[in-house]
C-alpha cells in the first residue's frame, strides 16, 4: 500500500505492506541508518524514534500507524533539548561501540522534553528500556544531568 | 606478547614525485616511507594539503583504538588531536599483523595498544624527522634548530605549516631509528582531556556500521540454521514464502549447515524465513541438554583430572589438606553465556571489477575470513579485499576460528550469479541461539588452612569445554593437551600459594564455544577470589590482609597486584561501609593488567540486593588515554556484573532455550548505582584494558553478598538464591 510519511520535516511516499515495522521503512526504504536494529521486539530501544515528540520503538510500530504523525529520527533532531543532549554526550565521551546511542539519545531527549530536571531515579526509570551492551550507563546518566544543566544556561 | 624493536632497518624507498607522504613499515618490519601506499604499510599518511591520517590496524568496537592509535601518531608527529583523522587498515597480514599473534591481523586479547605502542610512535616520529629534515634543507637551517608542534614547523627565524614540506619529505628515506619522545615530553599520551575521535559520528547517527551499508542493487540474505549443533539441511519448502513481498529465493548452503533465504530487503527476508520449513537430518546432531552437560562437568571435577596443569604432586597436596587444621571446600558451576553485541552480526560481499571480491564487515580478525574467502572463491589472496567498518560491540563474538558468519555470507554469495551484492543479516534470535558461547565450566576447590590460618594446600580442579583445541589457534594456547584458556587465572596466578595443585579435565562440547570478554578469567577469577575470601573468613582474617600476605615478598607481578588491591581498598573505603551496606573485594591479573574492585551493596540475598557502588583500581602500565581506560573499566564491570546477575544459555535436547533479550535480559541503567575508577601511575609498557575490568567484578559482588548471605557457587545469581532490588 502507498503510505505518506512525515519524517524529519519532509513528506515521503513509500510503498509498504501493512504491518511492516516503521524501523525497516526508515532504514531500508528511506536509507536513514542512524536508527538501529537491535532486537526487533522492543526490548533494547536501539530503534527509538519520536512520533509527535514521544519516544517510541520503531521496530514495534507499524508503518501505517505512523501515517499523519511527525516522525523524528536521530538525523532530524533539531531543538534546544536535543542540542544539549548531543553536546553533553560528546563532552562526556559517553559512547563506546555507539550502536545503541541513537536510541539512547532519542529517549534522553524525550525525557528532558517532558521533565527538564529529572532525578537519578527518574532517569533510571525512563531510560530502563534502552540497553547498552557496552554498559555506558554511568555516562548516560551523567550526560542527561549535564544536558539538564546546559538547558538552563 | 612480542614487541620486536630490533629489526628496524633503513630501506630505500622508490619514491616517485607525489605530494603524499606515507610512513610505516615494510613486511620485514623495517621503517619505511614513500609516496605510494603499495610500497609499504603506512601507519600515517600526510596529504599535500597537510591532512594527517592515522591508518588504524585494529578494529573499533568501542574499546578505543581509533582514538588510541591516533594519539600515538599525533604525539610523536607533533599535531593536535583535532588535526588528525583516522581510517581502518585494509586486510594485509604481512604488514598489519598483530605483533602478539604472529602473522595474523586481528584484534583480541586486549592487545591493541600493547602491540601498537612502539610501532605507531615510531611511524609518527619518523614522519616528524623527515618533515623537519625537509624544512631544514629548504631554510638552510640545522635540524636541531627546528621543532614541529601542532602541525607547525618552527625555527631559525622561520615558521610554516607542515603541508609545505610534504612533497619534499615524500622523496626521502625514512630514518632507521627516529628519536621517540621521553615520557616527560608527552603532551597527548596520558592526557585525560584527550577526547574520543568517534564521539561525534556516534552521537548524530552518521557513524557507519556494517549493518548500515546499503550497496546499490544489494540482496539481503538470512540463514535458517540447524537448531542443534551438527544438524544438516536436506531440503526445504518455500511455498508460503512466495507470497512475501521482496522474497527472491532460498537455497541449501553447500555445507548443509543451513538454508540461505534471499530477499530484496531485511524485513522481507525475515518474513520469508519464517514462512519456510526446512528438512533437517539430525542423525549426527547434538542431543544433550545443558542439565546433562552440567552433570558431566560436575562429575569430572570429582574424579582424577585428565591433566596436571602445574605439575604439582597431587597426592602430596591432598595429604597437606587432609592434615590441615581447617578445610574450606566448594564446587562451582558456570553456565554457557552469549556475547550479544548490540549490533547483530552482519557483513556484505560484493564482486569487484577485476574478478575479486570485497567483504564489508566490522571485521575483528581480517586474516581468518580473508583466507576462508580465498578458498571459497578460489581466488588469490590479493583478490580478496576487506573494508573494515565500525563494529557495534563484539566481546569476542566477531572473531571466531571458523570465521563463521563471514563464511556464511561467502557461501550465500557463491550460490548467486554474483551480479548483486549480498548482505548477510543476523537477527537477535540468530545471535542468541546461534552458538559460540562462553563454555560451561565447573570447578572444585579444597583449601587446607594450618593452625595459624595460613594456606597449607590448595587443590583446584577444573572441567571445561575447551575453546581452542581443534581450532587454528590450537598451537598458540594448547600445550601438552592443556587448553590454557580453561585454566588461565588459576594456573600462573601471582598469588604465592603453597602446595597448589591445578588439574583439568576436558568435557566434550554440546555447542560451539568461544572466548567471551576475558575468556578463562570469567570463571577462574570468580573461583580464586571467592575461595580466598572463604579461606580468609575461616582463618578469621581480613580478606585484604589475607591476600596481601600471599603477595608479600614477591616480585613486580605481586607488587603491582598488591598495589591495585590497596588502592581500591583505600578509595572504596574498605572496612568502613555505611550503615546497611556490605562490601566485597576482588583483585585479578589478566592480559597483563592488574585490576581490583570493591563492590558495595545494600540489602541482602533474600530481600533484594542493590549494587550501590563499584570502586575500581587499574594498573595497565602507561595510561595512553586515561578516559578511555576508565570507560573500559566501567564497561567491563557492567558486562561482568550483568551476566552473573541473571544470564545463562541453556539447552534442551541440543536446542537453545533462550531467544532474545526478554529471556537473556541485559544489564539495565538502574542496576549499578555508581562506578569510580582510579588509574595507578606507571612507566611500564601499556597493557590491555578491554577485558581486565570484567574478571574481578563478579567475585567482588559475590563476596559482598556473602557478608550477609550465601556464597553463590552456581550462576546466574538470580536463579541461585539471590534476588535483586
Amino acid at each position: 500500500m502507498a503510505i505518506s510519511l512525515k519524517l524529519n520535516g519532509q513528506t515521503h511516499q513509500v510503498e509498504a505492506e501493512p504491518g511492516t515495522p516503521l524501523l525497516w521503512v526508515i532504514r531500508d526504504e528511506l536509507k536513514l541508518t542512524g536508527t538501529k536494529f537491535g532486537c526487533g521486539v522492543a526490548a533494547c530501544g536501539a530503534c527509538t524514534v519520536h512520533l509527535d515528540g514521544e519516544p517510541v520503538r520503531s521496530c514495534q510500530t507499524f508503518v501505517e500507524d505512523a501515517e499523519g504523525a511527525e516522525i523524528t529520527t536521530i538525523e532530524g533532531l533539531n531543538s534546544k533539548v536535543s542540542k544539549a543532549v548531543q553536546d553533553a554526550w560528546v563532552e562526556l565521551d559517553v559512547v563506546q561501540c555507539g550502536y545503541c546511542q541513537s536510541g539512547q539519545i532519542m529517549s534522553a531527549v524525550g525525557l528532558l522534553s517532558e521533565n527538564p530536571k529529572p532525578t537519578v531515579e527518574e532517569i533510571d526509570s525512563f531510560m530502563n528500556g534502552n540497553a547498552c551492551r557496552c554498559a555506558t550507563y554511568q555516562r548516560i546518566r551523567a550526560a542527561i544531568q549535564r544536558a539538564s544543566e546546559m538547558m538552563e544556561a | 606478547m612480542t614487541l620486536n624493536t630490533s629489526r628496524r632497518g633503513f630501506l630505500k624507498s622508490a619514491a616517485a614525485a607525489a605530494a603524499v607522504l606515507y610512513v610505516g613499515v615494510r613486511p620485514n618490519g623495517a621503517l619505511a616511507a614513500g609516496s605510494a601506499p603499495a610500497q609499504l604499510n603506512p601507519f600515517v599518511k600526510i596529504s599535500a594539503d597537510g591532512t594527517v591520517t592515522a591508518i588504524v590496524k585494529h578494529f573499533e568496537k568501542g574499546q578505543g583504538p581509533a582514538t588510541g592509535l591516533t594519539t600515538l601518531i599525533a604525539e610523536e608527529l607533533g599535531v593536535s588531536m583535532e588535526d588528525i583523522q583516522y581510517e581502518f587498515a585494509p586486510s594485509d597480514p604481512s604488514r598489519y599483523a598483530n605483533l602478539a599473534f604472529g602473522q595474523m591481523q586481528g584484534t583480541g586479547g586486549s592487545t591493541a595498544m600493547a602491540n601498537s605502542f612502539l610501532q605507531y610512535r615510531q611511524a609518527g616520529a619518523a614522519a616528524r624527522e623527515m618533515l623537519i629534515q625537509a624544512a631544514a634543507e629548504a631554510w638552510g637551517a640545522d635540524t636541531a634548530e627546528l621543532t614541529l608542534e601542532d602541525g607547525i614547523l618552527k625555527g631559525a627565524g622561520q615558521e610554516a605549516p607542515l603541508a609545505e614540506f610534504v612533497a619534499a619529505a615524500a622523496q626521502m628515506e625514512a630514518p632507521a631509528e627516529p628519536r621517540l619522545k621521553d615520557p616527560s615530553e608527552f603532551r597527548l599520551i596520558g592526557n585525560a582531556s584527550v577526547k574520543r575521535k568517534d564521539s561525534l559520528p556516534k552521537t548524530n547517527g552518521t557513524a557507519m556500521y556494517a549493518m548500515d551499508l546499503h550497496l546499490p542493487n544489494q540482496m539481503v540474505a538470512v540463514i535458517i540454521r540447524s537448531p542443534r549443533m551438527g544438524g544438516l539441511a536436506s531440503g526445504f519448502d518455500d511455498a508460503n514464502a512466495k507470497e512475501i513481498k521482496g522474497y527472491i529465493r532460498a537455497a541449501v548452503l553447500p555445507n548443509q549447515a543451513g538454508v540461505a533465504v534471499y530477499a530484496e530487503d531485511t524485513w522481507g527476508a525475515f518474513q520469508a524465513r519464517d514462512a519456510i520449513t526446512v528438512d533437517w537430518d539430525f542423525s549426527n546432531a547434538e542431543s544433550r541438554s545443558s542439565d546433562q552437560i552440567r552433570e558431566e562437568l560436575l562429575a569430572a571435577v570429582n574424579t582424577d583430572p585428565e591433566y596436571n596443569v602445574t605439575g604439582a604432586d597431587q597426592a602430596a597436596t591432598a595429604a597437606q589438606i587432609d592434615g590441615a587444621a581447617k578445610v574450606v571446600e566448594q564446587t562451582f558451576y558456570f553456565p554457557l553465556l552469549a556475547h550479544a553485541p548490540m549490533e547483530p552480526l552482519t557483513c556484505t560481499i560484493e564482486a569487484d571489477e577485476d574478478g575479486g571480491v570485497t567483504l564489508h564487515d566490522g571485521c575483528q580478525f581480517p586474516t581468518g575470513p580473508h583466507i576462508a574467502m580465498a578458498q571459497i572463491f578460489q581466488l588469490p589472496m590479493e583478490k580478496i579485499r576487506i573494508n573494515t567498518m565500525f563494529a557495534g560491540g563484539s566481546f569476542g563474538r566477531r572473531a571466531t576460528p571458523t570465521a563463521d558468519y563471514q563464511v556464511e555470507a561467502a557461501l550465500a554469495f557463491a550460490l548467486t550469479d554474483r551480479s548483486r551484492p549480498v548482505k548477510l543479516v543476523w537477527s537477535r534470535e540468530d545471535d542468541i541461539t546461534g552458538g559460540y558461547y562462553r563454555p560451561a565450566v565447573a570447578h572444585r576447590v579444597r583449601v587446607g588452612l594450618d593452625a595459624d590460618g595460613n594456606i597449607a594446600g590448595w587443590d583446584h580442579r577444573i572441567a571445561a569445554q575447551p575453546i581452542l583445541k581443534g581450532t587454528a589457534f590450537e598451537s598458540m594456547l594448547v600445550h601438552d593437551g592443556v587448553d590454557h584458556s580453561s585454566v588461565e587465572g588459576v594456573a600462573g596466578s601471582p598469588y604465592q600459594i603453597p602446595g597448589q595443585h591445578v588439574g583439568l579435565t576436558d568435557v566434550a562440547k554440546a555447542t560451539t564455544v568461544l572466548w567471551w570478554r576475558s575468556v578463562g578469567h570469567t570463571h577462574t577469577a570468580y573461583v580464586m577470589e571467592t575461595m580466598l575470601d572463604q579461606a580468609a573468613h575461616a582463618a578469621g582474617r581480613d580478606p585484604v590482609e589475607f591476600r596481601l600476605a600471599l603477595l608479600e615478598g614477591g616480585g613486580a607481578d605481586q607488587q603491582r597486584l598488591a598495589g591495585v588491591l590497596k588502592l581500591a581498598a583505600e578509595k572504596g573505603g574498605w572496612g568502613s561501609a555505611p550503615e546497611g551496606r556490605s562490601q566485597g573485594i576482588a583483585v585479578h591479573k589478566s592480559f597483563g593488567s592488574y585490576v581490583a574492585e570493591v563492590v558495595e551493596i545494600s540489602g541482602n540475598a533474600n530481600d533484594g540486593v542493590k549494587i550501590e557502588k563499584v570502586t575500581c583500581a587499574v594498573d595497565c602500565g602507561i595510561a595512553v588515554n586515561p578516559d578511555v581506560i576508565k570507560a573500559q573499566m566501567e564497561g567491563g564491570i557492567g558486562y561482568g556484573l550483568g551476566h552473573v546477575m541473571r544470564n545463562e544459555i541453556t539447552l534442551t535436547e541440543g536446542e537453545v532455550d533462550q531467544s532474545n533479550f526478554p529471556d537473556y535480559e541485559p544489564l539495565r541503567i538502574g542496576d549499578i548505582g555508581a562506578i569510580e575508577v582510579h588509574i595507578v601511575p606507571s612507566a611500564e609498557m601499556p597493557t590491555g584494558v578491554g577485558e581486565p575490568g570484567t574478571p574481578p567484578s563478579a567475585p567482588a559482588l559475590a563476596n559482598a553478598i556473602a557478608v550477609n548471605g550465601p556464597l553463590v557457587t552456581e550462576l546466574p545469581m538470580n536463579l541461585n538464591g539471590v534476588s535483586f532490588a
